[in-house]
């Protein structure tokens, strides 16, 4: 069983996040924790300075994290994006294509599971930030840059 | 028709195989049925009142025969030897083991079909216009959309955990035949300048708050619906009510905020998807419609239908329909014997309609929403043979859009969230207009039926709708007048005190008599109780 | 009384706690008294029954009849279709649940 899992290179982010409010009202805090129903484009004017973002599910049925994710990609967020909570297995391959690429889930996840969960897919229909070509781009290879 | 390549036919069976996975947790007790539900709705599994039930997905409700053959064999070795067609032209077998559940999805997806997301908080089976592609009055056909968009929706990051399920029409006629003005999202073809186009209209809905949705853009360019919707989709997900389940559609989200305010956002959350690139290159759309390219139709065929046995003739007058082409003609099969169960079809039924669809249909029919079977590509010198053959299997029932022709949920016969029966209720109104020149008199009459407040019977659409409600431990019904799901789309209002069974059967005929009383010259029921409103039919109905 | 209903988790069939096991016959149930929920809850966690919950139930002469019309139904099976319903030879099964 695995309790943390990280796609990025080197160490995660070690610094206690913060709320959003005191994130936004202080400026020597680098890591910032999102809870459901807030605003992540609050976040974007303090991008460049932000190392940690942790965006929280409060049921694994509540999915307005991964509009937080993508919305924090879109807009040039390059540091770890870290999903905790009620996050399950049968939801990492979703997260990941919005940009998470960290997790602390509330319950520890089977190791062998995720494994099959982050390759079931070969193909993905949506283009997303997370840089996998969709089918359709797959389709027309001459109309797509790169 | 579409044809799967070998992504599309990857992602289905990839998704089998963790279906199977899924259920093999469940089975040793890896997942508990809390954790395993969720995912079993993502498939289209409920435990229902007496078994497991498994929905089907028709995207936009078009078959060929050998994915119907294919329906019709689950149907006999999976389930009790029978299926439902839905209101969201769909399929649901009532009878299906769990641990079948796996094997039924591989043997689907040999057929290019899947159960993939129709159920869950998720983007449902796009609907359509069951004329898609045969009438001649639609802008262009609206399937190519419409599989664009089961594609862009399938599995879609993004949107898997909305604050509830999420309907999306698109049709390309004036005349609206699959309801899209009570969809979360209806896209309406449009030509401007010569370019191919949306109409958009969000918010619309039935269930507990039934709305009609407003228009929110009149021109999307088809090339950017996909981020168009993306946007449509972020600002729901992001703000829609996730504190109570009963306020959580998309409905209720643009009645809060205002239309105004939910279309401020939508563009604006718009302009910033339009530059990510999320679109697909035109070619993609070129190359699905290339598969829905009008069929080769013969040419120099006759307009003659031989008329000489009435029973025939009376079934052509109601049930056949004008195709573009000269010489052929769209044919409606009534899932609706008036002893029957509304949308209801046995394996045999389904075995036959698919080898009618192969022989005379270029191999492709349709599901309605209305619960009914379409046959689109038709030679009128076959009407005759198809009639006849039709008639032997119970299936040649002449009362397309008349009061017989009654949508119903299946209710609390097989539906764990109903409150009454609908069937019963069906098949006794069915019974007491069973008179064809009685329902011929009394014209277009569009009669819904829900068990519950749900509306998955469409009773707010109903030209006369019936609600059931549990009165204290039995069964009763509230009366609706004056709801439609055309494009004249409004929602009925309740006449007043609901009845007993047999008390709305005599109510309803009451409220026939003074329409038959009250219309003039070419009236629809609907038009009539336009004019004259509730008052006439409240007082003959509680006088 | 109260009695214990639910579905078999592998065929989702409808089954009555009987006292010593799951029966497909309403007539088989037996009063599970206070006991319902911890019986539910043992059952569910052995694999053998799915969604269970207890109900109010009362003996009449024709056996054990659960008090509201949705559980009725759940015993007979769907009144539409009296070939599938527990009780294909009798003609009046369908008023039995309302």
């Amino acid at each position: 069983m695995v309790e943390f899992l990280s796609f990025r290179d080197g160490e995660a982010t070690q610094e206690p996040a913060v709320t959003v409010e005191s994130f936004t009202g202080q400026s020597n805090s680098t890591a910032v924790r999102i809870e459901a129903g807030e605003d992540a484009r609050e976040l974007l004017p303090y991008l460049d300075r932000l190392s940690l973002v942790e965006v929280n599910f409060p049921a694994y049925g509540d999915g307005r994290g991964y509009s937080a994710a993508r919305i924090l990609r879109e807009s040039g967020y390059q540091g770890e994006l870290r999903a905790v909570g009620d996050v399950l297995v049968d939801q990492i391959n979703a997260m990941r294509r919005c940009g998470f690429d960290s997790f602390h889930p509330a319950k520890p996840l089977d190791d062998a599971a995720v494994e099959r969960a982050l390759n079931r897919y070969a193909d993905v229909y949506q283009k997303t930030i997370d840089g996998r070509q969709p089918v359709w781009a797959k389709r027309h290879p001459e109309k797509i840059d790169g | 028709m579409y044809r799967y390549d070998s992504y599309d036919q990857s992602i289905v069976d990839a998704r089998v195989e963790e279906f199977r996975d899924q259920v093999q947790r469940r089975l040793t007790g890896a997942l508990t049925e809390d954790q395993f539900k969720p995912l079993r709705l993502m498939n289209g599994l409920y435990l229902q009142l007496h078994a497991y039930m498994l929905r089907v997905a028709i995207p936009y409700g078009t078959l060929s025969g050998k994915q119907m053959r294919k329906l019709g064999e689950i149907a006999a070795k999976y389930d009790k030897g029978y299926g439902h067609f839905t209101t969201r032209q769909n399929l649901q077998y009532n009878w299906i083991k769990l641990a079948d559940a796996p094997d039924i999805l591989a043997e689907l997806a040999t057929v290019e079909m899947h159960a993939i997301q129709t159920s869950g908080n998720c983007i449902r089976n796009i609907s359509s216009d069951q004329y898609a592609g045969v009438s001649a009055d639609e802008v262009a056909d609206p399937r190519p959309w419409a599989e664009l968009l089961r594609q862009w929706s399938s599995f879609h990051p993004e949107f898997t955990y909305l604050p509830r399920k999420f309907k999306i029409c698109v049709i390309a006629s004036d005349d609206d035949r699959a309801a899209m003005k009570l969809h979360d999202i209806g896209l309406k073809l449009v030509s401007k300048d010569g370019v191919i186009g949306a109409e958009v209209y969000a918010g619309g809905g039935m269930g507990r708050t039934p709305m009609v949705a407003p228009q929110i853009r009149d021109f999307v360019p088809e090339e950017e619906i996909v981020s168009y919707l993306e946007a449509c989709l972020r600002v729901y997900n992001r703000y829609g009510r996730r504190d109570n389940k009963y306020k959580a559609r998309i409905k209720i989200l643009v009645h809060e905020i205002g239309v105004e305010e939910y279309k401020r956002q939508v563009e604006e959350e718009f302009a910033h998807m339009r530059e990510l690139g999320l679109n697909p290159p035109t070619e993609e759309l070129d190359r699905i419609r290339a598969f829905f390219a009008a069929p080769a139709y013969e040419t120099g065929l006759s307009e003659a239908i031989d008329r000489a046995d009435p029973a025939f003739a009376l079934w052509v007058d109601r049930q056949v329909a004008a195709h573009k082409a000269p010489g052929y003609a769209i044919v409606n099969i009534s899932l609706k014997p008036l002893t029957g169960i509304p949308g209801d079809a046995s394996a045999e039924q389904i075995e036959l309609v698919a080898t009618l669809a192969e022989q005379y249909s270029l191999d492709e029919l349709r599901v309605t929403h209305a619960q009914n079977l379409v046959l689109p590509h038709v030679r009128k010198a076959d009407l005759y043979a198809i009639w006849q053959k039709l008639d032997e299997a119970g299936l040649a029932e002449a009362n397309l859009d008349l009061i017989t022709d009654i949508i119903a949920c299946p209710g609390l016969d097989y539906c764990a969230l109903a409150n009454a029966r609908s069937i019963p209720l069906a098949q006794k109104i069915a019974q007491r207009f069973a008179d064809a020149e009685r329902q011929t008199e009394l014209g277009e009459l569009k009669l819904k039926i829900s068990g519950c407040i749900n509306a998955c019977g469409h009773h707010h659409a109903g030209h006369i709708g019936i609600l059931g409600v549990d009165r204290k431990g039995v069964e009763n019904f509230q009366l609706l007048l004056g709801g439609s799901g055309a494009e004249d789309a409004s929602l009925g209002q309740i006449t007043g005190p609901g009845f007993s069974e047999d008390g709305v059967v005599d109510a309803i005929e009451k409220v026939t008599d003074i329409y038959l009383a009250e219309r003039t010259d070419g009236e629809r029921f609907l038009d009539t109780y336009r004019r004259i409103g509730m008052k006439p039919f409240k007082e003959a109905i509680y006088g | 009384m109260k009695i214990l209903t639910g579905n078999d988790l592998v065929s989702g069939d409808v089954i009555w706690w009987a006292g010593d096991g799951w029966s497909r016959q309403v007539g088989d149930s037996v009063d599970v008294g206070d006991h319902g929920e911890d019986l539910a809850r043992t059952e569910e966690a052995a694999l053998r029954v799915v969604g269970a919950y207890v109900i109010d139930a009362t003996v009449t002469d024709e056996g054990v009849r659960p008090a509201h019309i949705k559980d009725r139904i759940r015993a007979l099976g769907p009144t539409v279709r009296p070939d599938l319903n527990l009780k294909p030879n009798d003609a009046d099964a369908g008023n039995w649940v309302i």
